[in-house]
């Protein structure tokens, strides 16, 4: 009996709780956004969104231009959109243009295509040139509580920022050019918690593949995620950038932070950026952009900060990670058939044996870069190990590849490129070189490779190489020691 | 954009979970500036022995026997089944495009990436969702019988065997009429032209260092 009263308590308690957030429930940030974006509700439940920003590039944008031009159709609002090359920009020998007459022809039909339209574009040669997912923050083009997209689905790098930023495909790029909208059903909302303190040495790369790791590849499918938390709220706006460059992988379109002096502090001064009186008023708005304290979400995961270690992949998705110290899996311990199945493609593929000890494997090459990881202060870290340091005989090429002109020049200001150079890297023009290796920077079939880039699919960098996916500075002691280490090992 | 209304086709099983997009249609075909000429490169990797190249004739690669599009009774298929998050990765539409360019117009599978998704509709592909389950017999039926076809309605929402074995599926209203009826959605966006014009203008007061 008094049991029971306990029990009725406990309910009558948990129904006043569910109706007074009924009543009183906070929005999320993705919600707050996204309410000020719509134009429109349909009948279907699709929203007509609009859309402040599309940044443009040479791979996912030709056909949308063609499709313009075919139906007689203008750009809505030229200024809303910012194009630059960078897939197939090559980063060597740029004084001979692109020798590629395929990409050539590519890299030219984007410069036309905005000179047509009227769209301004960071060419090959001008500094502001480089990966769209780099130049845009670093342009102040992206700005908090912005609706950003572009054909490319490492658009989620710029929620970093309190941006709803997604990937969409050409047709929407048209579309978005067409009508500065997207026809959008709202995806579900969840949060990823990570609380605590991350250990020495552990970065936003290492947060993302471990929050892969955890929820798999398709754990965001259908959601938007909202990355919350004191570790995350520690980490500088480029760690975020990494952080939500990495949604994808994790199935989710877009990945968000709440705006707090971080994301303030980095907008603040950027070419694009509001200044004076209007920056005051929009610096007033943009302290809004977190979630409310009694916002509901759909979901909600919890991980402890401090039991992330440095992360490598030893598959061929990205979800096939472990801790350094780890190994790779044994087949029996898969959970059924088809993880069974994905397994065993993937270890023959990388051309590894079950069991085998992370520290154990020896690479051919290193690639630092791409929209993941060519950020200053990726490069700071990769510099700050290889330091004093040379490359090991077994690795054929060690390449560190800027995010964009302006990340060159400033760390060639900081004498990291000298850093590299003593050490045996090789230092390139921006672009996204091996990220993809649509230019000639391949893997050859069976090559290994250290990359801090974000896919280690089959081919991804080159027909039958061989991807781990890795953080900066566990790239560059990899290049030092010619096999994975423990960075924290690192002195 | 071509309409889907019905189809009956031959099916096509694509055993693997997590089929990539750089598995679909690799990156050195991403070069092309045009939407069409894809489909001899569909699934390239895994299609040839040698390395393929844009706009190069494929007539007389080598081609990988065991590969599923390379056996001579899966020829001419317009239908293929997948398995779970078929289409992660990138955004390139080059995927549906290669797929359609091959002949094929309907995918089945328990999952899909949402950007893949989104951009089937865009180009007249359905993406059909069917659980666990139910794809499990179709995979078995449609190896235990060579030529088999199944009939997909996108009206009535149906994925019917040739043993008249019927599974429903979900799609939103707006992309089924767009599909049913090939239209091109940017048009009919353009129709709430004043609307996108009165939102701009109030964001342009609220919200001014947007413009
Ligand atoms: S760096 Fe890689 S992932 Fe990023 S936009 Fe370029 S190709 Fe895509």
């Amino acid at each position: 009996m008094v049991l029971a009263l306990v029990e009725l308590c406990l309910i009558l308690l948990g129904l006043g709780m569910i109706a007074g957030k009924e009543v009183s429930m906070g929005d999320t940030l993705f919600e707050k956004v996204w309410q000020q974006h719509v134009v429109k509700a349909n009948d279907d439940g699709s929203v007509l969104l609009y859309i402040d920003r599309q940044l443009v590039h040479e791979v996912t944008s030709p056909q949308a231009f063609e499709g313009l031009r075919l139906a007689s159709r203008k750009p809505w609002r030229v200024g809303a959109s910012i194009a630059t090359p960078d897939h197939n920009v090559p980063t060597t020998g740029l004084e001979h243009g692109i020798t590629d007459p395929v990409a050539r022809k590519q890299v030219e039909a984007l410069g036309t295509n905005c000179e047509e339209f009227g769209i301004e574009e960071f060419s090959m040669g001008d500094i502001r040139q480089g990966i769209v997912h780099v130049v845009g923050p670093e342009q102040g083009k992206v700005l908090p509580g912005m609706t950003v997209v572009c054909g490319d689905s490492h658009t989620s790098t710029h929620g970093a920022l309190g941006a709803i930023a997604m990937g969409i495909g050409t047709s929407e790029v048209e579309h978005v050019l067409a009508t500065q909208t997207l026809i959008q059903k709202k995806p579900k909302v969840m949060r990823i918690n990570v609380e605590g303190d991350l250990s020495q040495g552990i970065t936003g790369k290492d947060v993302a593949l471990f929050i892969i790791g955890k929820i798999g590849t398709a754990g965001g499918t259908g959601y938007a995620i909202e990355f919350a938390g004191s570790a995350i709220r520690a980490l500088s706006m480029e760690g975020r950038m990494t952080l939500c460059n990495m949604t994808i992988e994790a199935g989710a379109r877009c990945g968000m932070v709440a705006v707090d002096d971080v994301t303030i502090n980095y907008v603040k001064g950027r070419p694009s950026s509001p200044k004076g009186d209007m920056w005051n008023k929009a610096e007033a708005a943009w302290r809004e952009l977190h979630s409310d304290a009694d916002a509901i979400f759909d979901a909600e995961v919890h991980l402890n900060a401090a039991d992330i270690t440095p992360q490598v992949t030893w598959g061929t998705s990205p979800e096939m990670v472990v801790p350094i110290t780890g190994s790779t899996p044994a087949i029996a311990d898969a959970k059924d058939e088809v993880q069974r199945e994905g397994w065993s493609r993937a270890l023959a593929y990388m051309g590894l044996k079950e069991n085998t000890a992370m520290q154990d494997i020896h690479i051919d090459k290193v690639f630092i870069g791409s929209c993941t990881n060519a950020r200053i202060e990726d490069f700071r870290a990769a510099a700050a190990i290889a330091k004093g340091h040379k490359i090991a005989g077994n690795v054929k090429l060690a390449m560190v590849v800027p995010g964009s002109g302006l990340v060159k020049a400033q760390a060639e200001s900081e004498g990291l490129d000298v850093i590299f150079k003593d050490a045996g890297f090789e230092w390139r023009e921006p672009g996204c070189s091996m990220c993809l290796a649509m230019n000639a920077d391949r893997l050859e079939a069976g090559e290994r490779c250290a990359s801090t880039s974000n896919r280690n699919f089959e081919g991804r960098q080159g027909a039958g190489g061989r991807t781990h996916l890795v953080s900066p500075a566990m790239a560059a002691a990899a290049a030092i020691k010619g096999h994975f280490v423990d960075i924290r090992d690192w002195n | 954009m071509q309409a889907f209304t019905t189809l009956n086709g031959l099916v096509v099983p694509m055993d693997r979970a997590n089929v990539d997009t750089d598995a679909i249609i690799p990156k050195q075909f991403l070069k092309s500036i045009k939407r069409t000429g894809y489909g001899p490169f569909l699934f390239d990797e895994w299609r040839y022995e040698d390395v393929g190249e844009p706009e190069m004739d494929c007539t007389n690669r080598p081609i990988r026997k065991d590969f599923v599009l390379n056996q001579t009774r899966y020829q001419g298929a317009e239908i293929m089944l997948a398995r779970e998050n078929f289409g992660c990765g990138s955004s390139r539409e080059h995927a549906p495009w290669a797929i359609l360019d091959y002949g094929v117009s309907c995918v089945i599978a328990p999952s899909f990436a949402d950007i893949f998704y989104n951009n089937c509709f865009k180009n007249g592909i359905l993406p059909v969702v069917l659980t666990d389950a139910e794809i499990d017999i179709l995979f078995a039926e449609t190896v235990a019988h060579e030529g088999y076809k199944i009939t997909v309605d996108l009206k009535a929402q149906t994925v019917t065997t040739p043993s008249g074995q019927s599974f429903s599926f979900e799609v939103e209203d707006f992309r089924k009429h767009c599909l049913l009826n090939g239209l091109d959605d940017i048009g009919l966006t353009l129709q709430n032209g004043d609307v996108i014009h009165s939102y701009e203008a109030g964001r342009k007061t609220s919200a001014p260092w947007l413009f």
